[in-house]
């Protein structure tokens, strides 16, 4: 299928990109999940990245992070390289990458956001504590700051690691699926607070999985199955057209009923 | 060599009479105090380094490494023995462990990570041929006449009689210079312990995070090789953090509770071992830590198998009770052997199955509360408190009277039926 990027961002704007993708290609084995993808995500704008299950969607983050050795290509944040950049992107994992039985208090899993700013041995200081206050009041979840983590529920999980990842106070916010799994309240705090970041002028990205809501929570799509297939606002690349370009005969025409509407 | 030896069958002349308070109460001279120090001074070390090796689910790692340290012991005797050394200088047998433990944790490493092997798979495969040629080297050296009174073979299940003095200092100054670095480090490796893919999002070399995680590890075992012996070091790894975890849900305090079960099963394995020197002191202190697990296992709050077990009858017993009331509201007979004794035993039915007053107000009461609950979780306005809905926390619990109130509202047509 031919590659086609409506809006595509021209070069020059990568040094403005809080997330500029060239040519990178990831592969587990000897098949590429991801293959030679370019993009430029837009800066204060949410996007969607967007594309069927097994199309390299998480797998573009985790190597544009470096969290996975990608086999080529080249991620610059805001015209810099990323390991420079660190401080200014906060990512959230999926929620079911880590072990939620570990020894830990809801509160002390965002007090990890600020380990940056603490370093090895800095001492925890008030200041500290109110910011992770202030970002679990953020996404709702005060109450639960001396909760052990373990018995929250799958949405709680997930606002505790979106509060995390506000405790940075990162200009570009790279979410994986934080909507798999959660309950409709856990999912409407999430968009506030994701709106409230973009309002601040910052960046976000997520990976996506729910078409119907593509054209309510963001303002941007990249669709993407194994190669970039198209980014650009949402109501030119999220159409019916492209849809089937990324998601070829996979895609139900129930699910579609959300891209025809936006 | 032949001083520890007259001081061995000393002390097992007098094994009678030494009295196990004396060794616990640092009563039985400066060496016995100092190897007695040392070894909590290990134990303290080892079950904070031992935390993060758990919570990170790389335990047997450390099983693996401590295993490597055989043919490194035994190399490293023979080569001082070569240069016309004393063969049992302790820092050198360290270091000879170090390197050979060090080249174990190389292979396992580029076994699991470059082939298809899993870890666990690695582990076997290096524990085993690490300690196979280790076995090998030792046999050798024992047929000779250098390597027969050497007593390399302490090592395998640690011996702290006729320890010298200066081999309990390098040991208690080996554990906390271990322990330093875990204080130090223990950020970074809470955080891939927990979250490897946040940790590495955030700029953290991994691989270096875990290898310093395995370093610890490793330096443990060299310098528990004398006292706990290279078959058991693992055990002082893993019990006390294991142990630690079903006493707190705080990282902080599991590592320090590790730290103190650690410590205390060094220390009282240790006095153990001063009042029984035929034993090997590194099962003595495996013995006691696993007391403490046990202890732990039963008694601790929360987590311990006796609260859990209670927790979950008196959770029964109220969804029994609960199931019974609202039967008896419904007008059903209740058949269930333990309900009914429940419920006769709370008051709320007779003898012979028939309902009390009581039984009957409070029947009343359960089965409006469910009725509301059902007009709750039925209205999208009460999403959040739906949530809640387990069959017995009583609303009132979880809103306010004016909302039931308002809840109330919806409920009269029908209840009016």
């Amino acid at each position: 299928m031919a590659l086609e990027l409506v809006g595509r961002a021209r070069i020059e704007d990568a040094v403005e990109s809080p997330l500029a993708i060239r040519g990178l290609t990831v592969s587990y084995g000897e098949k590429p999940a991801v293959f030679s993808v370019d993009v430029q995500f837009q800066r204060g704008q949410m996007t969607a990245i967007v594309g069927p299950n097994g199309a390299g969607k998480s797998t573009l983050l985790k190597a544009a992070l470096g969290i996975i050795r990608p086999l080529s290509g080249q991620v610059t944040s805001y015209g810099r390289p990323l390991d420079e950049m660190r401080a200014r992107i906060a990512y959230v994992p999926q929620r079911a990458s880590v072990d939620w039985d570990f020894p830990a208090r809801v509160c002390d899993v965002v007090m990890m956001g600020l380990y940056r700013d603490l370093g090895l041995l800095g001492r925890v200081r008030p200041t500290h504590r109110a910011r992770v206050t202030a970002c679990l009041e953020r996404v709702g979840m005060a109450g639960f700051a001396g909760r052990q983590i373990g018995q929250l529920s799958g949405g709680q999980q997930q606002r505790v690691f979106l509060a995390r990842a506000l405790a940075q106070d990162a200009d570009l916010y790279l979410l994986d699926e934080p909507f798999a799994g959660v309950d409709a309240a856990t999912e409407k705090a999430i968009i506030d607070v994701l709106k409230a970041l973009k309002a601040q002028g910052r960046t976000v990205v997520a990976v996506h999985h729910d078409l119907a809501t593509v054209p309510d929570y963001f303002d941007r799509v990249f669709l993407i199955n194994t190669t970039a297939i198209a980014e650009g606002p949402v109501a030119e690349v999220f159409t019916p057209a492209h849809l089937q370009a990324a998601y070829g005969g996979r895609l139900a025409l129930a699910q579609m009923g959300g891209a025809a509407a936006g | 060599m032949a001083g520890g030896w007259r001081w061995r069958k000393w002390a097992a002349r007098r094994q009678g009479k030494i009295m196990l308070w004396q060794a616990l109460t640092l009563q039985l001279g400066y060496n016995a105090t100092l190897v007695t120090l040392g070894a909590a001074m290990l134990g303290v070390a080892a079950g904070a380094t031992g935390t993060f090796l758990y919570l990170g689910k790389r335990a047997l790692v450390s099983d693996a490494i401590s295993h490597s340290t055989l043919p490194g012991v035994v190399l490293g005797f023979m080569v001082m023995v070569a240069l016309g050394g004393e063969g049992r200088f302790l820092p050198g047998l360290m270091l000879g462990s170090a390197v050979s433990a060090g080249a174990g944790l190389l292979v396992l490493t580029w076994l699991t990570a470059r082939t298809r092997l899993t870890e666990d798979a690695a582990i076997g495969a290096v524990l085993s041929v690490f300690f196979g040629l280790g076995i090998v080297l030792l046999t050798v050296v024992q047929g000779m006449s250098a390597g027969r009174q050497a007593g390399l073979e302490t090592f395998l299940l640690g011996a702290t009689a006729g320890m010298l003095r200066e081999e309990a200092v390098v040991i208690a100054l080996g554990g906390a210079l271990v322990l330093g670095l875990v204080m130090l480090l223990r950020r970074p490796m809470v955080l891939v312990a927990f979250d490897p893919g946040y940790a590495a999002g955030q700029g953290m070399r991994l691989r270096l995070v875990e290898l310093a995680m395995m370093g610890l590890a490793l330096a443990i075992t060299v310098v528990g090789l004398k006292v706990v012996g290279l078959v058991l070091i693992v055990a002082l790894l893993i019990i006390p953090p294991v142990a630690a975890r079903f006493w707190s849900e705080r990282v902080g305090v599991v590592v320090v509770m590790a730290g103190l079960i650690g410590g205390s099963a060094g220390y009282a394995g240790a006095a153990l071992s001063a009042t029984a020197p035929a034993l090997p002191t590194g099962p003595l202190i495996v013995l006691v830590a696993f007391a403490l697990f046990l202890l732990s296992l039963l008694l601790a709050p929360g987590r311990g198998v006796l609260a859990a077990g209670l927790r979950h009858l008196r959770f029964q017993r109220r969804v029994h009770l609960r199931q019974g009331l609202l039967a008896l509201a419904g007008g059903q007979p209740v058949y269930e052997p333990l309900t009914l004794r429940l419920m006769r035993r709370a008051g709320l039915v007779r003898a012979d199955g028939v309902p009390t007053e009581a039984g009957r107000a409070m029947a009343a009461r359960a089965r409006l509360d469910e009725r509301r609950w059902q007009m709750l979780r039925s209205d999208p306005a009460f999403e959040a408190a739906a949530a809640r809905y387990d069959g017995l926390t009583p609303l009132a619990e979880v809103l306010t009277d004016d909302q039931i109130a308002a809840l109330d509202r919806g409920l009269r047509p029908e209840a009016a039926v």
